[in-house]
């Protein structure tokens, strides 16, 4: 269990308070201008020794991804951007850090700006998030009053100006490249890649993009040091992480821990506990209603990290814990996930287009019992077939859960649809042959 | 050059192509919806989709960059699955009613599920169905059928300049739309009826007209602009059923204007196809034989000084040519013009009436001014070259009027000729911009020529543009836009008269000097008829048979074949489609009857013999066409005109577009956009 000294988000349930003063206080904007002296490549290389990975889901190496950035201004821009669009379902982790830590949010643009030698930032934050949102423009009048940013931010002779847009809710503008075309009043739709926003991004200049709980870590890694960052966790796991618990829990609550706590710790003293103790327990989405959910069985023994839940064949994503007890249909619970990925496919690319509302429609009939035995093997199909055929991750996203349903609980849904398929499987039918052909008997 | 392997097979491309390019060059077919060569990358199909070494994922191969080293797979069992996949993803919201979609037969959807697609549909669920959009006259919408491949978008926004459709909606409720439900307001609006890889935009005029395989196809010429943009015609028998654009890098790439295409419905409308005498102001149809017989009468008691002809605006060379030959041989006349109007004509080099800079150089250019034209109506197709040239090199246009929505933004003056004074006297801020510019592109346009002014500006402009090293055997920066398909056909057989660039047969006939008049496919004529006989001989009962006294049924551009040279000079030959209808012959034939008839000798024995004796001729006017003499400037009468473009017809500017029912619906729904029908 994390100590509450190695906590880097000490108001993250606002007993603190939010304003400069008290968060000058915990720590935040002190020796900023010392940091920034130090140089890019310090920051960068200090950021890669914390093993600090992306908090927003995919888990990329942070340091990594700046040192991508041109070592030198060219002919166009750099830009900074901070994902702020909250919108896994499941996760809210990111709006406590706008509401109650914004200072750390915003020390740490200056920072990675500083690092990835961008004059501007900007921060897209979800249209559901306006006061949220109205809290962080104060912070950043704030800032500015106290010139932390703007002309000569915080006295280190690096200019930095911060703007807020808001979204309009869509799920999608949470993909960086969907973000950047948001951001450009554009429909927000993914960009093919390559070319990688890192070199061409917003307006056509080298972006950078992270999540806001990356940024907000960075200032107290610098201040204490990677090492301590990367004792914390285990290797290539390092850290701390808030993890959003929610679901048939007791106490359902954001809290900062340590990586790699092992998740029944996580929610037996974070969160009180499951509705109706552990052994009511039936499953738990690890990270954001986008991953896998893993059964009880393999719960008892799982730790809370990148590589452990990709070895349970799920992910740590946005580490929004969803708690699913046996009260719940489980089937009609993915059915309702795969509805929201069917309401939130941008429609640009043809498999998750056309695929997401397949699946939920399928899962429906599931969950009434209304569907043939085949389907349920046929979902499978469908899902792979989005899987790694789009332009983002959101073929992903949208078919793992619907995956992690047909792993665990495929018996589940072939107890409830027994009927038999319209036409004979039995048959071993090639692919491609006229199957009507078949019926006769010497085709 | 790189080297990467397609297929274990190794080859050797240049950098900057994309994987599907690679492919291609290695012989590879790679099936694809939203790709298309001349428009941005979507890669939203996913059709495409090839196995690439080292990557767990299959990659689309329309938007990644060919590197160095590269594995590419396409024939793999995993390929094959994937493409399997995407395709089972379209067809499953797909109506699948091809027999009664137009598109069937040459639908890419259609063509590609035979080999991706399975026969028996594994969606259980309710298919989806869209509403139908209103796109105007011209594009008929079956929504139901769209499979979001934005090509139609990515036209509109990119080469029409209009970015009037789009999508709205997300996910699988997506919808292709005109936003207000409006025409498209372009001039190149139907293309998206051909990029459209399903039966979703289909022609409106050709809606259930017929099937692709029962059609003749028969690669030609358009005369609906001097463009010379390359077509095919598709005929059912005689009727042209429908006109498609076909590719020629160096004229109309892959477009062609509506005009162009949807004219073709004014072939079958209003043809004369029996000849016709007027008796007492009603027109008797007759038999060839008697309308000869009174027009060799009719000749021999004429004084050869008292008969012209004037030639029209969609005639192929060859006509002119034996129409110049029956004029100079058999009647002995030099009254002959190919001009309908007033405009300047300086015959003594044949750059005075070429876009010397030719179509593609349009895209090395760096600084244009236009003026007098209006290139968006009277040259569609250079207007979209323009348009491509801004948006690669941001080149910077000026226009001398401001003449509208050109589709990509430009400058303008205000009007007055003393600015064209200003500039050739180095007293303007364009001029330094034309001097400083390595490549530029001055555009005269018919408005400026039909002006008074047309002889000044004309001949200051080139002599300044010589001055400042603009006109060299490099760069020719002095451009014309010929208005008809026939203009530089005719100005090269020599069809004008002409001293000060005036037209003297119009002068002569506007003080009803002649007694004859022969009208070849003549019929934006402004004149009023006093005692002239006219003979009309042309495809369509139109403004010039009206005022006729015989008429001589001829043929369309469809029906003949014939050369015509574009307004850069370049010479393409038209092939017949169709035959003329009834009676109705082909013009050349008919001259040549006529000169039998009245000479008792043909003035060419076959077509053949026609053919070579004109390209003779024009190959000797080429060669001859090396005058060394420098414009001169000296002693032009300057007065300060306010100069006015006139467009006002556009889509009724020829015989066979006034014919055509569907140019007049696109007037209507094009031209009148702004009517709300509340004026009263």
């Amino acid at each position: 269990m994390l100590e509450d000294k190695d906590r880097i988000f000490q108001n993250l349930y606002n007993d603190k308070g939010s304003d400069l003063e008290s968060s000058k206080q915990r720590g935040d904007w002190i020796d900023t201008q010392k940091i920034i002296n130090k140089g890019r490549d310090w920051i960068i290389n200090e950021v890669k020794d914390s093993q600090l990975r992306g908090r927003g889901g995919a888990g990329f190496p942070t340091g990594l991804k700046w040192s991508f950035a041109p070592k030198e201004i060219g002919a166009r821009p750099h830009y900074l951007v901070i994902n702020a669009d909250e919108s896994e379902p499941g996760t809210c982790k990111d709006r406590d850090i706008l509401r109650f830590e914004p200072h750390k949010l915003i020390e740490g643009c200056l920072i990675a700006s500083y690092a990835v030698n961008a004059h501007i930032c900007y921060i897209y934050i979800r249209g559901e998030y306006f006061f949220e949102g109205q809290k962080l423009q104060k912070t950043i009048d704030e800032a500015y009053e106290k010139n932390l940013i703007g002309k000569n931010a915080s006295g280190t002779g690096w200019d930095l100006d911060i703007y807020i847009h808001y979204g309009a809710g869509a799920y999608i503008c949470g993909e960086e490249t969907a973000l950047l075309e948001s951001i450009e009043g554009k429909k927000g739709q993914p960009r093919l890649k390559p070319p990688f926003p890192a070199l061409i991004g917003l307006y056509g200049c080298p972006t950078i993009i992270n999540n806001v709980e990356t940024i907000a870590v960075v200032p107290t890694i610098l201040r204490k040091g990677s090492k301590w960052f990367a004792t914390l966790g285990r290797e290539k796991n390092t850290g701390t992480k808030i993890f959003c618990i929610s679901g048939n829990v007791n106490n359902p609550c954001n809290v900062e821990e340590e990586m790699s706590i092992p998740l029944k710790e996580l929610i037996e003293v974070h969160a009180g506990g499951v509705v109706g103790g552990w052994d009511n327990l039936q499953a738990v989405i690890p990270g954001g209603s986008s991953m896998p959910l893993i059964p009880k069985n393999i719960c008892e023994t799982l730790k809370m990290d990148f590589d452990s839940l990709i070895e349970a064949k799920s992910g740590l994503g946005t580490a929004g814990v969803v708690v699913i007890n046996k009260d719940q249909d489980i089937i009609k619970c993915m059915a309702r996930i795969a509805r929201f990925y069917k309401h939130e496919s941008c429609g640009q690319c043809t498999p998750c287009r056309e695929g997401s509302g397949w699946m939920w429609r399928m899962l429906e009939r599931m969950a009434k019992g209304e569907a043939s035995r085949d389907e349920v093997s046929m979902l499978g199909d469908v899902t792979d077939q989005i899987a790694g055929h789009t332009i983002c991750a959101f073929g992903e996203g949208a078919s793992w859960p619907v995956q992690g349903l047909l792993r665990h609980f495929k018996k589940e849904i072939e107890k409830r649809n027994n009927f038999n398929p319209t036409f004979d499987r039995g048959k071993d039918i090639p692919y491609l042959v006229d199957q009507h052909l078949l019926d006769k008997k010497n085709a | 050059m790189l080297k990467l392997k397609v297929n274990n097979n190794e080859i050797e491309i240049e950098e900057g192509l994309t994987v599907l390019q690679a492919c291609e060059k290695a012989g590879v077919e790679i099936p694809r919806f939203c790709y298309h060569e001349k428009l941005s990358i979507a890669g939203n199909c996913r059709m495409c989709l090839v196995e690439i070494e080292k990557s767990s994922k299959p990659v689309a191969s329309c938007a990644m960059p060919a590197t160095e080293g590269m594995n590419i797979k396409t024939n793999t069992k995993f390929v094959e699955k994937a493409r399997k996949g995407v395709m089972e993803f379209l067809l499953a919201n797909h109506p699948l009613d091809c027999p009664v979609c137009d598109q069937g037969g040459e639908c890419d959807l259609q063509d590609q599920s035979m080999f991706y697609g399975i026969d028996k549909s594994r969606y259980k669920e309710n298919k989806r169905s869209v509403p139908e959009k209103n796109m105007g006259p011209l594009i008929k919408t079956q929504m139901t059928r769209c499979i979001h491949c934005t090509r139609c978008i990515r036209f509109a926004t990119e080469v029409a300049g209009v970015p009037e459709i789009g999508a709205i909606g997300r996910g699988e409720d997506m919808q292709i739309t005109t936003y207000l439900e409006q025409s498209m307001q372009s001039e190149l609006s139907a293309n998206v009826v051909d990029l459209c890889p399903v039966g979703a935009l289909t022609s409106k005029p050709y809606v259930f007209e017929a099937r692709p395989w029962e059609l003749k196809k028969t690669e030609t010429i358009d005369v609906m602009d001097a463009l010379g943009s390359n077509i095919r015609v598709d005929s059912y028998g005689w009727e042209v059923k429908r006109v498609l654009p076909r590719i020629n890098e160096d004229i109309n790439e892959e477009w062609i204007s509506d005009k162009t295409r949807y004219a073709c419905d004014g072939l079958l409308s209003q043809r004369l196809d029996t000849p016709y005498i007027k008796y007492s102001g009603k027109f008797e149809k007759a038999s060839w034989k008697e309308v000869f017989n009174i027009i060799k009468s009719k000749f021999e008691n004429s004084n050869k000084d008292k008969i012209c002809g004037i030639t029209g605006d969609l005639t192929n060379m060859e006509t002119l040519y034996v129409f110049k030959e029956f004029f100079n041989k058999t009647l002995g006349s030099q009254n002959i013009e190919s001009r309908n109007d007033n405009r300047y004509l300086n015959p003594e080099k044949r750059e005075n009436y070429l876009f010397n800079s030719k179509i593609n150089g349009i895209e090395e250019s760096d600084f244009i001014l236009f003026i007098g034209t209006n290139p968006r109506y009277e040259a569609t197709i250079l207007n979209a070259r323009i348009r491509k040239a801004y948006l690669k090199n941001k080149t910077k246009v000026i226009s001398l009027n401001n003449v509208g929505d050109l589709t990509y933004p430009y400058e303008s003056l205000d009007g007055k000729i003393s600015n064209i004074k200003d500039i050739c006297e180095d007293n303007h801020p364009v001029s330094s911009l034309i001097k400083s510019s390595k490549k530029p592109l001055i555009i005269i346009g018919q408005s400026l020529l039909k002006s008074k002014s047309a002889k000044y500006v004309f001949e200051k402009v080139k002599t300044y543009l010589h001055k400042n090293g603009k006109i060299s055997n490099d760069w020719n920066s002095f451009n014309i836009i010929s208005e008809n398909a026939s203009t530089v056909g005719s100005f090269d057989l020599g069809l004008y008269k002409t001293k000060n660039g005036e037209n003297e047969v119009l002068k002569d006939l506007e003080d009803h000097k002649f007694e004859i008049v022969y009208l070849l496919g003549q019929d934006n004529l402004k004149f009023k008829k006093k005692d002239e006989f006219i003979i009309y001989q042309g495809s369509h009962g139109d403004n010039g048979a009206e005022i006729a006294d015989i008429i001589l049924p001829g043929a369309a551009y469809t029906e003949q074949n014939g050369f015509f040279t574009n307004l850069e000079g370049k010479l393409q030959k038209a092939y017949k489609a169709s035959y003329p209808p009834g009676d109705a012959k082909e013009d050349w034939m008919i001259i040549n009857e006529l000169a039998e008839f009245i000479n008792h000798r043909k003035l060419f024995n076959d077509k053949d013999e026609l053919d070579n004796s004109m390209l003779n001729q024009i190959n000797l006017y080429l060669k001859k066409n090396d005058n060394k003499k420098l414009p001169d400037s000296n002693n032009l009468f300057f007065e300060n005109e306010d100069l006015k473009i006139n467009n006002e017809d556009y889509y009724l500017s020829n015989v066979i577009a006034r014919s055509s029912k569907t140019m007049l619906e696109c007037k209507k729904s094009k031209i009148n956009f702004k009517s709300t029908g509340t004026e009263g």
